[in-house]
């Protein structure tokens, strides 16, 4: 990133400015996510100036997108070229960020196929707590020159600075995709869908709810042909499948639909993340199965505490995802030697603690 | 590897963070302090310090930096690693841990004044998974052993470094090593979901979980690939995939370096993620062919090996899609392998490449850049001149899908002006790899080796932001100090020194 642009200088004298005078910074991209984690806090520092697709070279699979880029813009350069970004990150509201995308590091009903959004950051630019503007990573495939400070970003919810640009790997949009139905109850899906990722199937995501299993394949056109010959089930209509996920990618189904009129009626959702093949947790509330297993989205008025017990129970975490109003204790507690380390990284990249103070975990 | 055989002595400033404690009586006093500290929490056998006994560790795969540990504990169980990091840490003694030793970037390259500790006897397989695709392992589990064990679920582990037979999981962590394979199935950051270790403190400490996520910062990518500066890894929990039911590869000749590059970026931009996109140019060739007689085209400037895997049909499919590309692309021959044995006769030249490179020359040097793609044939031809500027000869390997370089310099290490103009010429094609717009290293590490290329790198902020997250671990600096960043002092002579480049001030000093 070039030093003399002017949006990147106007954050910058803005992060001396709040140092000098110890006022936190609020990092807002568009907004979307803003219901996401820890109540914010602190002035806004508005990163939406900070746009533009910086190059973008499908032969190379890289693109590099400064933060403030909307979202919609980055997908739609990337499909223009047959190209996506495969871990489908949800879209909330039109207006989600890049920079937004990668602090919050959500990735959708791809993620336990292909990987998430981690996995697909190959370098980033920061702004950290000293009004450094820092690059880690770079656009290339491998590199282990150094700490992988770029991928540590993605989730890091603006803990540790601003997010100013990021290299993103993306893949060839698949020649073939088909979606087949199935019906099942919760265990027979879990197991299932155990049982098929053993076996060279284009598995591309899945979800459970109501006794329908819902598959997505996607990969060369033979495989998809002779997975969907083998795995049998109900094979849906190109239109209304791909608005099925566009609908559970971007939380607008039918389940999530229903999930908010429960949120505002007082009932919280939780998305727990456990094991893939963590047999049904038998909790009370409508659950919606996603990930092969490995992630239980759970719509209840059941405490916070006696869901966080379940999921630790078999080695997962449970997050409050949303809560009638404005709820705090929203991710899991952490165990005492990563809360020591999560306080010396903080301290590491914010000594001032400027940045999104609170947002992860109250008092980071 | 068959690296330089003289013994290069590390740089004491670059490695003992503490200048007050070298001398052989300070060191003498150290080492009995130590052994009589750790001689209660360990085994008799698992405490070596006699030089023959600690001979072995002095160096990892890169041959050509040694150092005598202080002293080396092999304990067995996770207590006594615990016992042992405590213990350091309560005396301020530094700690390397080590697996196989079969880094190429001196990674594991021992400290003069501390514990070199080895993970060796950590090799049980915990468990395989078949229905959840995992595998819980210690972390002295080798490479290849996972994915033996997962074979009869007709499941793999999918990163595989060269080394796979020797490296352990511990090591792979260590380094985020890669492999043919990557740039399909990632690397090791990809294909890992858990790792238990300890802090340098000697706590307990689980990074990552069996979910897909864990809560807080993804600490994962930070751990994989730290070189042993963070934490000390005993067991990982990785993930398996479903053994494709086919591979065919492709074995393509190109008549110019140029044609060959630009086709690896075609079949990219034809949306197509071979399993394998692997090239030599010309000399490599040659001595492969001499080595094991795969019936490589010895007249091509460079050849591709493009591999597709996956169901039957899959694979037909994508081998006509790829033929079409490279021949579009201007091949000059073109053959797919018709059976297994076929495609590993292929394989078996690139998986070769560097033994038939120490039948050419007494050493080499092997350097593991990464540029982009595009810039495969820009970069050819600069070692090319590069060639004849240092009077060296160089054979080129690369894992071309990744734009991963591997050029092995050819030099004779008992030739003092040979080893330092193949010094010279490694820092050169890493410093061009950077203009390119890439890294000085896509799999092997930074270690020992590339300390100066990372200044070239990494601006001075950069680097003090990564010595403070490196504190946020290891606020003391004892685990593997003196690795992967290299100080601002050591950056500040290397920029001298490069201002003169080719004539260096006192050429009889040595350099690294």
């Amino acid at each position: 990133m070039e030093a003399p642009d002017p949006a990147l200088r106007a954050l910058i004298d803005r992060v001396h400015l709040a140092r000098a005078r110890k006022t936190p910074l609020d990092i807002r991209g568009g907004g979307s996510k803003a219901f996401y984690g820890e109540p914010p806090s602190g002035e806004p520092l508005d990163v939406t100036p900070l746009f533009g697709i910086s190059s973008y070279e499908p032969t190379e699979l890289v693109v590099t997108v400064r933060a403030g880029t909307p979202l919609a813009d980055l997908e739609a350069a990337l499909a223009e070229q047959g190209q996506c970004l495969p871990f489908e990150p949800p879209r909330f509201a039109d207006h989600g960020t890049v920079g937004g995308m990668v602090a919050a590091g959500l990735a959708g009903p791809a993620r336990a196929a292909v990987g998430g959004v981690r996995d697909y950051v190959l370098g980033a630019t920061l702004l950290n707590g000293r009004a450094e503007v820092l690059s880690f990573g770079g656009q290339v495939m491998k590199n282990v020159a150094g700490y992988d400070v770029s991928r540590l970003l993605a989730g890091s919810l603006g803990l540790l600075g601003v997010i100013c640009e990021v290299s993103l790997k993306v893949l060839p949009v698949a020649p073939s995709t088909a979606t087949l139905r199935f019906d099942l109850d919760e265990a027979q899906s879990i197991r299932k869908l155990n049982e098929w990722g053993g076996q060279p199937l284009p598995l591309n995501a899945s979800a459970w709810w109501e006794g329908t299993l819902v598959l997505r394949l996607s990969g060369a056109v033979a495989a998809v042909q002779a997975a969907q010959a083998r795995l049998g089930g109900e094979w849906v209509e190109p239109a209304p499948a791909s608005g099925f996920w566009r609908g559970l990618r971007d939380h607008r189904d039918e389940f999530f639909v229903g999930a908010a009129k429960a949120v505002a009626a007082g009932a919280s959702l939780w998305r727990l993340s456990v094991p893939a093949t963590t047999p049904p947790l038998k909790l009370s509330g409508e659950q919606l199965i996603e990930w092969g297993g490995a992630q239980r989205w759970l719509c209840t008025s059941t405490p916070g505490p006696a869901l966080r017990e379940a999921a630790m129970r078999v080695g997962g975490h449970a997050t409050l995802f949303r809560a009638p109003g404005r709820a705090t204790g929203m991710f899991a507690p952490l165990k005492p030697p990563l809360a020591r380390i999560h306080r010396e990284l903080k301290a590491a990249f914010d000594p001032d603690g400027i940045f999104n103070h609170g947002r992860l975990y109250p008092g980071l | 590897m068959n690296a330089p055989q003289t013994p290069i002595a590390v740089g004491a400033a670059d490695i003992a963070a503490d200048r007050a404690v070298d001398t052989a009586a300070d060191r003498a006093a150290r080492q009995a302090t130590v052994v009589a500290a750790l001689g209660p929490l360990l085994p008799a056998h698992a405490l070596l310090w006699q030089s023959e006994d600690t001979v072995p560790y002095e160096c990892d795969g890169l041959t050509a930096y040694r150092q005598l540990p202080l002293v080396v504990a092999l304990p067995e169980t996770e207590a006594q690693v615990a016992a042992v990091l405590r213990t350091c840490h309560a005396l301020k003694v530094p700690v390397v841990a080590r697996g196989a030793g079969t880094g190429l970037s001196g990674g594991a390259l021992p400290h003069k004044m501390g514990v070199t500790l080895s993970l060796a006897k950590f090799n049980k397989i915990v468990s395989v998974d078949r229905l959840a695709r995992t595998a819980t392992v210690q972390c002295g589990v080798r490479n290849l052993a996972i994915s033996e064990a997962a074979a009869p679920h007709g499941l793999y582990y999918a990163p595989d470094p060269s080394s796979q037979i020797a490296c352990t999981i511990g090591g792979n962590v260590a380094e985020n090593s890669g492999g043919v394979h990557c740039l399909k199935y990632g690397l090791t950051l990809h294909n890992v979901l858990r790792v238990r270790g300890f802090t340098v403190e000697g706590e307990a400490v689980e990074f990552g979980s069996e979910a897909l996520d864990a809560p807080g910062l993804d600490l994962l990518p930070v751990l994989v690939g730290s070189e042993g500066m963070l934490a000390v890894t005993t067991e990982v929990t990785v993930k398996l995939v479903p053994k494709p039911l086919l591979a065919r590869c492709i074995m393509a000749s190109f008549d110019d370096i140029r044609k060959a590059g630009d086709a690896v970026a075609q079949i990219i931009a034809a949306g197509i993620i071979p399993a394998g996109l692997e090239m030599m140019d010309k000399p490599m060739t040659a001595a492969v062919e001499d080595f094991v007689h795969a019936g490589y085209d010895l007249d091509a400037a460079a050849i591709l090996l493009c591999e597709s895997d996956g169901t039957p049909e899959e694979v037909a499919e994508e081998i006509d899609r790829m033929l079409g590309v490279l021949t579009g692309a201007g091949a000059t021959r073109l053959e797919v392998s018709k059976d297994e044995a076929q495609r590993l006769k292929f394989w078996s030249g690139r998986k070769n490449a560097f033994p038939a490179s120490g039948r050419l020359s007494p050493d080499y040097m092997c350097m593991d850049s990464t540029i982009p793609r595009k810039r495969l044939a820009d970069i050819l031809l600069a070692i090319a001149e590069m060639e004849v500027k240092y009077g060296l000869k160089c054979c080129n390997v690369f894992h071309a899908g990744d734009g991963n370089l591997h050029p092995l310099i050819l030099f004779d290490a008992n030739d003092a002006d040979q080893l330092h103009r193949c010094e010279l010429f490694g820092a050169d094609i890493l410093e061009t790899s950077v203009r390119l717009g890439g890294t000085v290293t896509g799999e092997h590490g930074v270690g020992v080796e590339k300390l100066s290329s990372m200044c070239v790198q990494f601006s001075p902020e950069e680097r003090e932001q990564m010595f403070a997250l490196k504190a946020a671990f290891d606020p003391d600096g004892l685990l593997n100090p003196g690795k992967v960043i290299p100080t601002l002092q050591r950056c500040a002579e290397y920029g001298k020194m490069h201002v003169r480049k080719g004539l260096l001030p006192f050429p009889e000093l040595e350099r690294f």
